[in-house]
This record gives structure tokens, sequence and C-alpha cells, in this order.
């Protein structure tokens, strides 16, 4: 974890506070149920009793996004999902995580087609791409243990100058 | 053909409106009364998917409710016609991605079809086992969610356990967990090992009990009975004009099953059975399926117990790769392994719809050939689309917290029914 | 000819065309203007008894003077029979009438080939699109002239303002 150093006898631990805070944040990621297609499955079989999800803090799916931390872009994003989806990150409060999961979310994979945006990317700030289609549930987390790496890296104290990018 | 009740459940049903009949308003004349419009969806966690529904209450009654569908149209229908037959294997396993194998079957046997090709009997009962498979895998699946939707989280924990097992075989198989594309144009990928043989006997040994152990949960719960107990209650006659296939219409009361009526694969050469439901509410529904897993678990034992020796993909130059040895250093093959490749392989001008009755209803192809090697129009006739078209229908005049129970009765996936 | 393509030429000689029987289907092509009561007599006779619909379809031929083709799926449940109707609709008239008073099936089944092809159907109870947003205007996307990636609505994201999205390349 490398919170900080242990002090002896005395039970210490000094650390900083941006650590502190960040240590507390990457351990309980609140994801978004938000299913898009195929890989809302495999998000379902990680949350399943095998794979377990809740052992790293990222299990406690919530239905409202102003209860969440982390978006998982779980699948196809059509063009007439997207304004929907932009809503769902807007009402998120901050600090907010998204994880593009798959391939459609990614870059469109085979759907090149009329009715599909080529990438979450292109109106939603990505952190996390996960590639696969689907990505097994193991691709899902490794995904967000990266994201937690990232979330260690974040400086807390200074303000964010555009609104909605997460800066490392 | 087998009506079948479920014995031990003799508490009546509760007493619902029937689907259709607009409900009388008792309010009293002083107050003053409007409907509510009420959006659910896309973003909901049980809609299954990005499904909309536009809901008009009259206090807790819904009067009408409107579907508004594809928020995940994908424009698979157009992007057939760009690639060739063998090109779009891989998108029929993102239609219903909960069901990729069955699918895919579908998919290749209406190539077939319009090829006018035979396929090797192991590979018919190669592919008859892993679409039973499928079909387990399919309703373990609906019955996990269902009874998550209605407030029963243990059955979900309880049928992804055995979902593994089978999505194990399945990673074994071919090295996907979901998006399968096994099936071949003409037979199947690769062969089943004998490891995997031992594997599927270990699992069907008790699968039963399994079965036995979700139905310990379910079958008497008195929640469970009252939440689906004559809830989306859809006569035979209706469910028959609305087009509703699969467990939904069996449900009603009809007997209509592709498999055992227009036999493919391997299903005319072992024994089972179809079961029909009496009452077409939803708990008919969840029994049906039930049954179905049952009769799945029987027909790929005997088919186990049955697989001939032989080869597993057809012999024939138009749709089968050269041998790779030969590919390197013969000329001719290896022209003709880039001609497959590049341009598909030609199919005779014609048409035809080819249904295949996967775990949620028919799934049609209707595929047009102008005699080049890609489709002129590819149609998908989804049972889930279908489904949908009687969703107003049978939601009217229950409460709105049966909505989730009706969405989950049909068993919809947003891949298949948008595409 | 197959026995059910010489009933409904017995019964409608104005409005049969022709019948087709290829690998095991029955295909029967009728004029648009008789597409009801053809399928009134398809699903009420006794001896027809289609009771159950398959699915509605469209096939787009550009060069040919009627250029599109409605392709309707019909089964017997209880004869455990198929037939497939086809009819010709032009491209200046581009309509038909609908089925939903037989079938009652027919209404998302006509409104996709509506949404999909460009194809009007007279008196549907709720003539809508219904994969594509209402106020989608690029066209009908499976017609044949309709380019694979669009015209563009894809990649345009009104509902982004000013400065609140990072900007990729």
């Amino acid at each position: 974890m490398g919170v900080g150093t242990l002090d002896g006898e005395g039970g210490l631990v000094t650390t900083t506070i941006e650590q502190a805070v960040n240590w507390a944040r990457k351990g309980s990621l609140w994801p978004l149920t938000f299913g898009l297609a195929c890989c809302a499955i495999e998000m379902m079989a990680a949350v399943s009793a095998r794979y377990d999800i809740d052992r790293y803090g990222a299990g406690v799916f919530r239905a409202s996004p102003r209860q969440s931390d982390l978006m998982i872009v779980a699948g196809t994003v059509c063009r007439r999902m997207a304004p929907v989806i932009r809503k769902i990150y807007d009402q998120m409060p901050e600090p907010k995580y998204v994880i593009a999961m798959g391939s459609c979310a990614t870059s469109g994979n085979i759907y090149n087609s009329y009715a599909v945006v080529q990438g979450v990317d292109r109106f939603v700030p990505v952190d996390i791409y996960v590639p696969g289609c689907p990505p097994t549930p193991e691709a899902l987390f490794d995904g967000i243990l990266k994201l937690q790496q990232k979330i260690m890296k974040q400086k807390v104290f200074i303000k964010s100058p555009i609104l909605g990018a997460t800066k490392v | 053909m087998t009506t079948e009740t479920n014995p031990k459940t003799v508490e009546p049903a509760p007493e619902h409106p029937v689907a259709g009949v607009p409900v009388p308003n008792k309010a009293l004349p002083l107050l003053r009364t409007e409907k509510l419009m009420l959006n659910m969806g896309p973003q909901h966690p049980s809609t299954h998917g990005v499904l909309k529904v536009v809901l008009e209450l009259e206090g807790e009654r819904i009067v009408k409710a409107t579907p508004v569908l594809g928020f995940l149209h994908r424009g698979v229908e157009k992007l057939a016609e760009d690639g060739t037959y063998h090109q779009f294997i891989p998108h029929t396993d993102r239609l219903d991605y909960v069901c990729a194998m069955y699918n895919n079957f579908a998919y290749v046997r209406a190539v077939e079809k319009l090829l006018d090709m035979k396929v090797p009997e192991r590979a018919e009962y190669l592919r008859t086992i892993v679409a039973e498979i499928q079909r387990i895998i399919g309703h373990l699946f609906w019955l996990g969610t269902q009874a998550l939707d209605i407030g029963a989280m243990t059955v979900f924990f309880y049928t992804f356990r055995e979902r593994e097992v089978l999505l194990d075989f399945f990673d074994d198989l071919c090295g996907a967990r979901l998006t399968t594309t096994w099936y071949r144009i003409g037979g199947v990928e690769n062969d089943i090992s004998p490891k995997l043989i031992d594997h599927l006997y270990k699992f069907l040994e008790n699968f039963s009990e399994k079965l036995d152990e979700y139905n310990a949960l379910l079958e008497t719960n008195r929640i469970w009975l009252a939440r689906t107990k004559g809830i989306a209650v859809i006569s035979a006659e209706d469910a028959i004009s609305f087009g509703l296939s699969g467990p939904t219409l069996r449900g009603s009361g009809v007997d209509y099953d592709l498999r055992k009526y227009e036999p493919y694969g391997a299903y005319d050469k072992v024994q089972w059975e179809v079961p029909v439901g009496k009452n077409g509410d939803t708990y008919d529904r969840y029994w049906i399926r039930i049954l179905e897993m049952k009769e799945s678990a029987k027909i790929v034992k005997q088919c186990l117990d049955q697989l001939p020796q032989g080869p597993y993909m057809v012999e024939d130059p138009r749709v089968t790769l050269p041998q790779k040895d030969k590919v390197f250093t013969n000329l001719e093959h290896m022209i003709r392994q880039f001609k497959l490749f590049t341009q598909g392989f030609n199919t005779p001008p014609g048409e035809i719809y080819c249904g295949t009755e996967a775990h949620k209803g028919e799934l049609g192809f209707y595929i047009v050939s102008d005699g080049s090697g890609k489709p002129y129009r590819l149609k998908i006739r989804a049972p889930s689309f279908v489904h949908m078209g009687a969703f107003d229908y049978m939601a009217r005049g229950y409460m709105i917290a049966d909505i989730v129970t009706i969405f989950g009765t049909y068993d919809i996936v947003m891949g298949e029914c948008d595409r | 000819m197959h026995p059910n393509a010489e009933k409904i030429q017995a019964r409608f000689p104005e409005a049969f065309l022709s019948a087709k029987e290829w690998r095991g289907d029955l295909a029967v092509t009728v004029k648009k203007d008789a597409i009801v009561p053809v399928g009134r007599y398809l699903h009420d006779d006794p001896g027809m008894d289609f009771d159950y619909i398959v699915h509605v379809s469209s096939v787009d031929y550009p060069e040919d003077p009627e250029r599109f083709e409605v392709v309707y799926e019909f089964y017997s449940i209880r004869r455990r029979e198929r037939i497939r109707i086809k009819a010709r609709v032009t491209e200046e008239d581009g309509s038909i009438d609908s089925v939903t008073g037989i079938w009652k099936g027919a209404d998302f089944m006509e409104r996709e080939v509506f949404d999909m092809m460009g194809i009007r159907f007279n008196h549907h109870p709720d003539h809508r699109r219904i994969l594509m947003p209402d106020e989608y205007d690029e066209g009908y996307p499976l017609r044949k002239d309709f380019p694979l990636a669009g015209k563009g609505w894809r990649d345009t994201f009104e509902f982004i303002t000013e400065g609140s999205h990072k900007k990729t390349t």
C-alpha cells in the first residue's frame, strides 16, 4: 500500500494527507450499474461469487450516478445513447473515473456503422481502457487495479483546470 | 407434448386484472385525478440493458406502457451487406450475447440452407450438444437475473456458480467465454476432446440436484409466488397473434417448438419432450424454463452417449479451408485460401428463411442472395424484438412494481432486440 | 405449383403475380393493393389458417422500376406450414396497407420496415420510427444508396458544452 512507515512500538503511521485521502478513495470505488451490451454480462460475472469484485473495494454497485465514483462503460456506445451517457457522467460527483470496458467502448470495434460512436472517449474523458471482446472478469480487475495505481498518483489539493478531466 | 403444472404450488393465485382490460376509476368525484407520465430507463438496473419505457400511470396502475427501443441499434443488418458470409458469424455472437452459440447455430443453418449443404453426422451431434449447453446457460442466466430483479438475490449466486462451470467448458472448447464463434458454415471449428466429454458427464451427474436447490429457494417461496403468479398473463390466441415464441408462447399452452416440428441437428434422434404451460403467466414460464433445462440435460446426455465418429467439418471446396501444409506448398490451395478469405464464397441467387428455436424463441434469418459473395439483404427475426411488440398489451392494468417482472418474463436482451 | 399458391391464385386471379418454390420455401408475389384481402384470407380461411406472423421485411432493388419489395412470412401453428408473401412498391408511391388489423405482432415489424427502408404503412396505428430517434433526418439506413458509415450523425455531439470536455485527437 505504501501509506507510510510504521514507527516501532508506538503503532504510529506517518504519511501525507494526500496519500491518506488517495488510499481511502482507491479502496472504496463505487461503480455505477450501467451495462450497455455484452460486456455487462462479464461485469455481472465479476460481481458473482467466483470472481467477487468486492475484494478490490469496488463491489458496491449503485443504481444512481449521484452515489457512484466509477462509471464502467460496458458495451457498444450507440449514438442514440451518447447524450444519456454524458448526462449520467455529468451527474456523478467529483472525483469521478471512467473505465472503457471492451473494444466497443474503446474504439467502436467491428461496428463501423452509421449508428455507433467510435469510442466513448469522443464525448467523455476516459481513465482506463480495458481491451477484449468482451474482457474477462480478470481483465476488468486488471483495469480496476491500474485505476487504483493511477488514483494513488493523484494530486488532491490542486484545482483542476479543466472540469471533468482527471489529473495524473 | 406434456402439459405441466407444478404440483407443489397449491396456493391460489392472487387476484389481478387481465391485461388489456381498462381499470375502472374508483376515485371520489371531488378529487382531481390525472395521469402521471414516468420515464423508466434507459439507465435502469433492471431493464436488462438500455431499454426505455414511457409509463402512463393512474395511481399505481399502468394505463399505457410505450417501449422506446433503439438505444443499442448497431446497424448489424447493414454491416452484414458489407462483409462475406463467413465474416458475419462474429456479429451473430453479439446479437444475443447471453446465448452466442445458438445464434451461430441459427446463422450457419440459414447459410447451409442457402447452399443446400449437408453437414457430417458428428458435426450435427456436436452442434446439438453445445447448443443445448448454451440453452442451459441462457435459462440459468434468466433465472438468476429475474430472481434478482424481483428481490431474491441468493438465486443469482447459485445459478452463476453452475453457469461458470459451463463457461469453463466453452473456454476450453474454443477459447472464449461469451463470444464464441465456434460454429462454421459446414461444421464446427474443432473437435471435442475426451477430457471435455468427461467434464460434461461430471456436470450432468449432479445437475438435477442443483436444479432442486434453485427450486427449494423459489418454487414455494411466498414472495416469488405473489410476484409471478397471475402476472403478465396472455392468452394463447393473443400470444399467437403477437408472434410470441419460445417459453413465452409455450407458457400460454401453445405447443410450438421448432426443434420438435422442424427438426434439425440431432434433435430427432434423441428422446425428449416439449413442456407446455397452462395459465400463461410468469410463473408458468419460470416452470417451463426449469423443465426445459431438465430436457436439455437429457438431450446432452443422450447425444454424448450416441456421439458418432467421423469428420466434424464438411469436405466442400466452396466453404472448407485447405489444409495448412498444402497452402504452403501448393499454389492452387494457396489461391483457394486467399480467395476464401478475401472474397468469400459465392452463393446461388435466391432467398431463404430459416428459423431456429433459440432459448428465447424463434430466431430466424431471412437471406436474399444475388449470387455474389456477400448477402444482398440479411434480415434477422429476433425474438426479443417481437416480444417487445406485446409489451404494452401485457403491461396494462398491472401495478407499477410488476413492470420489472414483465420485462424479465420475456428474457429480453437488447443486443438482439435493437440489432 | 404448390397447392397453397394454387388456392391463392384461384381466389385472387387479379392480384396473383407469381409463385416460386425454392429450397422448400414457398414465395408468392401479389399486387400491393391486395395485401390486406390476401392476408385476411390467409389468416381466416380454415384451409390456410396462417395465424402466426414470423416477420415483415423489405428488400431494396434500386435498378428495378418497382424499387422496394415488402416481404411477409407467415406460419400455421396447426398445419405446421410456412408461406412467404411478397409485394412490390414503387419509390414515388412508397406505401402499402398495414396488416396490423389481422396480426397484432405486425405493429413493431412494420414500424421497423418504415424506419429502416422508408416504406410507409397506411392505417398503421402508431406510425413512427422505432430504432432510430424521431428527429433523425439522414434518411433510411438500409437503402442501398445509404453509406455504411452514415452521413456524419454518429460523430456530432451537440450536447457537449464548450470547455467541459477534454479534447481528444
